[in-house]
């Protein structure tokens, strides 16, 4: 680059960009200053205050966490596996089929874009009510499972693999599920990353349908048990709330701070198309 | 001739057979409920031994005598107007610094993207306690300079800012994730044309980053809007729509209608007005948008 500002320009830029970053950054600080030590400390910044994991082990204690992270994996991994079968198989349908309707379909996917699931709440609650699923799993998960946004990024990306690698396997043989599974997936193996990193963290923090679906310990996720637990069970011990909130934030943000790059790198593949 | 009708016949079999499993997903979690709250917003919500019946326009009358309602839309606007232009334009301004030579770039990267990717509900519990009376965070610093206590959360004057920043605070840095997609992709040889041409840094910025960015800002400015209709996590934990109906969002007061008034035909209704405002944004998009940067 050859445009740079002035010296005095980058000093200046470079304060303003890391004030933002640290006030960006202090509620985090603050809610885990709260969480490692005692009660008393939790507005009172002493440096030599004690640290304290006993916040968490309250925590722990007063409500079914392990519970709700068992729910919440095992939804968040239903999920990503329904959506990349599915999402893969429309995709590859819209990418290199010319079949009756397609641009209609094509446009009514797109409108899952638009109109999210959640928008429509009260009419899928009736829908789950009619199928007999309210407080399970797979009633959380259905609406989300054929997603638009999987469909959309995966056709993009199956148009860009050049369709002489496909009449190479068809020669050799192959048929159209072996072409998919062998040329098609491997070469689109980033966008499976970055969908399903996206898919995690969207569902490892989705709330208020879940909310809406579940009124039990057996299919509460982590985010629906949070808020139960700190809306009803505490008064307003804010070290515990904070203790806990941090703790069913925990394997998410260290899977971020380990992968950041490729985190980053995902969010932004996942928007450029 | 028949082998072709044949080929074609079996590529139509094969397409939608792909397809199939996602089409019924989405035909039953999107298309067939946007029909059938369509329809039910005509009927009345039964009620004990009285089933549903056909009302016609009465619950977009009772809509439009609904106090509470006007004001969760208008709630809603404030809160979009609030929150998209400040968390668009620092979302810019992230990317540019972490995109320049800024010293520790990847830090500040990290600082900034870190509160996206914690769930909203977390968000709102640490930012319900800052916003506690008495001993929340701000409470403390506002009366070390002996400004006298307010409760932020619990006045109509302040509620609906407060929520404003904490959506600003969780969404800047993931805008600014598009940005900086879109500010990789540009070449670096205009910044040098430019520069033969002796254009200042503001010039550079004005005459072509931001009109390169024109796609990416429409593309945020949609998402942001549809965000601003539909992500209400915060009333629920913060406020519950209070005090007074002064921070209740459109999405907030369907959920309030539906699920503790259970009255799912007048909240058919008011989804509709949803839906609608959705659809005209959709149709602003493919009016505005240059389709070809984005669909290919």
């Amino acid at each position: 680059m050859v445009l740079q500002p002035s010296r005095t320009g980058l000093a200046l830029e470079t304060a303003a960009a890391w004030v933002l970053a640290v006030l960006w950054i202090l509620p985090l600080f603050y809610a885990f200053w709260t969480a490692f030590h005692p009660t008393e400390f939790a507005t009172r910044f002493q440096l030599l205050a004690p640290l304290s994991l006993q916040n968490f082990r309250n925590a722990w204690d007063a409500a079914p966490f392990s519970r709700y992270f068992f729910n919440t994996t095992v939804l968040v991994a239903m999920i990503l596996g329904v959506q990349l079968v599915l999402c893969t198989l429309a995709a590859y349908a819209f990418a290199r089929y010319t079949f009756w309707g397609r641009d209609v379909m094509f446009i009514l996917v797109l409108v899952q874009l638009m109109i999210k699931p959640e928008v429509l709440l009260v009419e899928n609650y009736r829908t789950m009510s009619a199928l007999g699923i309210l407080d399970t799993l797979p009633a959380i998960g259905l609406p989300y499972m054929a997603s638009a946004f999987g469909i959309f990024l995966l056709r993009q990306t199956f148009k860009t693999i050049p369709s002489e690698l496909e009449d190479a396997a068809r020669v050799e043989g192959a048929n159209a599920l072996q072409i998919l599974l062998k040329v098609y997936v491997p070469l689109a193996k980033p966008v499976y990353l970055a969908f399903a990193l996206v898919s995690v963290s969207f569902h490892w923090n989705n709330f208020l349908w879940p909310l809406v679906v579940t009124n039990s310990v057996h299919s509460r996720p982590l985010t629906v048990g949070l808020q139960v637990f700190s809306s009803v069970d505490q008064g307003i011990d804010w070290s515990i709330i904070t203790a806990a909130t941090i703790m069913t934030t925990a394997p998410l943000l260290i899977a971020f701070l380990l992968f950041q790059r490729q985190f980053v790198q995902s969010f932004m593949r996942a928007g450029i198309r | 001739m028949s082998a072709h009708h044949s080929r074609r016949f079996i590529a139509n079999v094969h397409g939608w057979l792909l397809l199939l499993p996602a089409a019924v997903l989405l035909v039953l979690f999107t298309h067939y409920p946007v029909i059938a709250t369509f329809l039910r917003s005509f009927f009345s919500t039964p009620k004990g031994a009285r089933g549903s019946v056909f009302v016609g326009l009465d619950n977009y009358r009772q809509m439009i005598e609904d106090p509470i309602f006007w004001q969760a839309l208008t709630n809603n606007a404030f809160f979009a107007v609030g929150t998209i232009p400040i968390s668009i334009g620092l979302a810019l301004l992230m990317a540019i610094w972490v995109n320049g030579r800024i010293a520790g770039k990847s830090w500040l990267r990290l600082a900034y993207f870190t509160p996206t990717v914690l769930p909203m509900i977390a968000v709102a519990n640490i930012w319900l306690f800052f916003y506690t009376p008495q001993y929340g965070l701000f409470e403390q610093i506002l009366s070390a300079f002996g400004v006298p206590s307010h409760n932020f959360l619990g006045s109509k004057d302040t509620v609906l800012a407060c929520l404003i920043v904490v959506a600003i605070w969780k969404e800047a840095g993931f805008f600014m994730i598009f940005y900086l997609a879109a500010l990789q992709q540009m070449s670096p040889n205009l910044a040098e044309a430019a520069a033969i041409e002796g254009a200042s840094r503001w010039t550079f910025f004005r005459r072509v980053t931001l009109p390169l960015l024109m796609p990416t800002t429409l593309f945020v400015l949609v998402n942001a809007i549809i965000n601003s209709f539909r992500l209400v996590d915060y009333v629920v934990v913060m406020t519950r729509g209070g005090p007074d109906n002064a921070s209740s969002l459109l999405l907030y007061y369907i959920y309030e209608v539906g699920f503790k008034f259970w009255d799912s035909a007048y909240a058919a209704a008011l989804t509709m007005v949803l839906l609608l405002l959705l659809a005209l944004l959709a149709v602003g998009q493919f009016l505005f948008m240059d389709r070809k940067v984005h669909y290919r």
